[in-house]
């Protein structure tokens, strides 16, 4: 059985973010990175496919510059099989069309079994390339798992709906699958599989060896949200912040 | 410019959300045309034309058919934009057919500024302007941007049917966990997001909640993560909950959780990033780590 497992490095989202000086995305030096976290959830559900079927290959992809590597290498740590780099710079203008239809244009012809995503970026947020990919190599896509059972050939999902309801739904292989928050609990990496990540192997392409479509969607402009002037901000020892939240408790009768 | 706008049903009910559409439709003065897979007993109340496929053979999810349908009422109305929820249903449905019609799409569009779509990015930390290819594209609403519209109209129906093969299998629903807690009706509620660190922290937050006569709530990672039970998530797949007092604590405040909360009447946030997007829903941010502040507040409110 073969799998492939997309994922994106995005930056912690607890960062102080700056607007690049092309305007068009946030700069991108100084931040700490990490895998996206619902990608984390379609690593360990590629990993956990794996130790239940035995004899099953997993390719983990990522696009993005060199450092994206990294979050590759997690990846592989966690317990992917290797690892595919399409190198490109110039990630953050593609759009989530360009992003599938490169994904698409390495795995058309490798016949995965199950291809995992996330449901989405924290950076971007678009929730596209999942179900794009899926679109493209003219295969069944459901969205937004939270649980996940492999048997025989088929694959059923509970898809997540609002208020805490479910839908149950049955596919057969091949399929693309785009996971939610919660659908399992990631594995950290332990050392020993650190160093066995080491040797495992990385196939590097560039963006333009596989990019055939033109962008769709373009970015005009990125910007701060203009501040509402919301929140009174406290700050300062907490000893006099305590005080300060508890006048204002009484000030309006909250205790 | 013409709208198509995309209704929803769950269990035979519509979902309220088309509301917003309409809404959506009108702050840009568009012309407006309705499609929805749906029930002729249960329409929505909106002026104009309502293309219906029967969700009793076509399945209230069957994203390949209706996918199909939807392009059908393209090729009929030539709309410049094919508007969706940003919902499960819309998420799920609109890169479908933005793939279908070759057409780019623009996800969670909160306002249109400038002739260039708003959405979200970095957990709403920043925003970005987006613009699409001349032509058709097509569009997710985040949930709440714009106020709804409901017209005092029956909309004409015009039935459709497509051949389409369905990729999936839907099987049924599951109803979501009987609450043991009702959020909803609490008074102040004290909610622990993940910037309380591990599950041993729970308690402190616990005892500020008794403390101040509260409720325990969870942000959603919590949650997941089993240190708090389901009944006390609060947010779009938790519960909607409007209290007197409501204390975020560690918490960034990502639009699924401020659809939850952002009706409380008073909200103190606890965060050690004075930039969390939770600033813009609080009332009062205090800039502390959550383990001091919490408990010296709590053993000063005894
Ligand atoms: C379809 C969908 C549905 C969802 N439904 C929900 C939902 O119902 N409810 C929900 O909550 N989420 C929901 N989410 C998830 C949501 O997008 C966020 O991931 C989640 O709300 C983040 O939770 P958090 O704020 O606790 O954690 P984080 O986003 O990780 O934020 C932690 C915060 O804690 C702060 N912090 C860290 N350390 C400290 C410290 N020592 N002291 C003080 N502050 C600290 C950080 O600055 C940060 O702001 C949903 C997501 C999707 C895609």
């Amino acid at each position: 059985m073969k799998v492939l497992v997309c994922i994106k490095q995005v930056p912690d989202m607890e960062s102080k973010f700056k607007v690049a000086s092309n305007n068009v995305w946030y700069e991108d030096t100084d931040l700490a990175y990490r895998m996206n976290e619902y990608d984390e959830y379609a690593v360990e559900q590629a990993v956990r496919l794996k130790e239940q079927v035995g004899d099953c290959d997993v390719t983990v992809l990522s696009i993005g510059p060199e450092r994206v590597k990294e979050a590759i290498k997690k990846a592989l740590a966690m317990g992917c099989d290797r690892g595919v780099h399409i190198n490109d710079n110039d990630y953050y203008s593609k759009d989530p069309y360009q992003k599938a239809q490169m994904i698409a244009e390495f795995a058309k012809d490798k016949n995965f079994d199950i291809i995992f995503t996330g449901l989405q970026s924290q950076d971007t947020g678009s929730a596209q390339v999942g179900v794009l990919l899926g679109e493209l190599l003219e295969l069944p896509v459901v969205t937004t798992i939270v649980s996940f059972e492999y048997n025989d050939g088929e694959v059923t999902v509970k898809r997540e709906l609002e208020g805490g309801k479910k839908s149950i739904i049955k596919v057969k292989v091949p399929a693309v699958f785009t996971c939610q928050l919660g659908l399992n609990e990631p594995r950290y990496p332990t050392l020993p599989n650190i160093m066995k990540a080491k040797k495992k192997e990385i196939l590097t392409f560039e963006a333009s060896e596989l990019l055939k479509a033109e962008n769709l969607v373009t970015t005009a402009k990125m910007a701060f949200p203009e501040k509402k002037g919301g929140a009174q901000i406290l700050e300062g020892d907490v000893a006099e912040l305590v005080d300060k939240v508890v006048q204002i408790l009484k000030e309006k009768s909250l205790v | 410019m013409k709208v198509l706008l995309v209704a929803e049903y769950r269990e035979k009910a519509l979902l309220e959300t088309i509301y917003e559409l309409n809404g959506f439709a009108n702050s840009l003065n568009a012309e407006k045309v309705f499609f929805a897979v749906g029930y002729e007993s249960n329409l929505p109340k909106v002026a104009g034309k309502l293309y219906l496929a029967d969700a009793e053979k076509y399945g209230e999810y069957n994203p390949d058919v209706h996918k199909e349908l939807i392009k059908q009422v393209v090729e009929k109305e030539n709309p410049d934009y094919i508007v969706f929820s940003h919902s499960s249903y819309g998420w799920d449905l609109a890169p479908r057919v933005a793939a279908a019609l070759k057409v780019g799409q623009l996800t969670e569009v909160v306002a249109i500024e400038d002739n260039t779509f708003v959405v979200p990015s970095c957990n709403a930390k920043l925003r970005r302007f987006v613009r699409h290819t001349p032509g058709k594209a097509v569009l997710t609403i985040q949930a709440g941007a714009f106020a709804p519209v409901v017209d005092s109209a029956s909309p004409e129906v015009e039935k459709i049917e497509a051949s389409a093969q369905a990729k999936l299998e839907f099987v049924g629903y599951e109803e979501a966990e009987a609450k043991s807690v009702d959020l909803t009706k609490a008074e102040i509620i004290v909610t622990a997001g993940r910037g309380i660190g591990k599950p041993d922290n729970v308690p402190v937050i616990e005892e500020l909640a008794k403390a101040l006569g509260g409720e325990l709530g969870a942000s959603r990672p919590v949650v997941d993560a089993g240190w708090v039970d389901h009944s006390r998530q609060v947010g779009t797949t938790g519960q909607t909950v409007s209290p007197k007092l409501y204390v975020a604590c560690g918490v960034s405040g990502a639009i699924q959780h401020l659809a939850g909360m952002k009706k409380s009447d008073y909200i103190i946030a606890i965060n050690t990033d004075k930039d969390a997007p939770i600033a813009e829903a609080a009332d009062v941010l205090v800039v502390a780590d959550v383990m001091q502040f919490v408990p010296a507040l709590t053993s000063k409110l005894k």
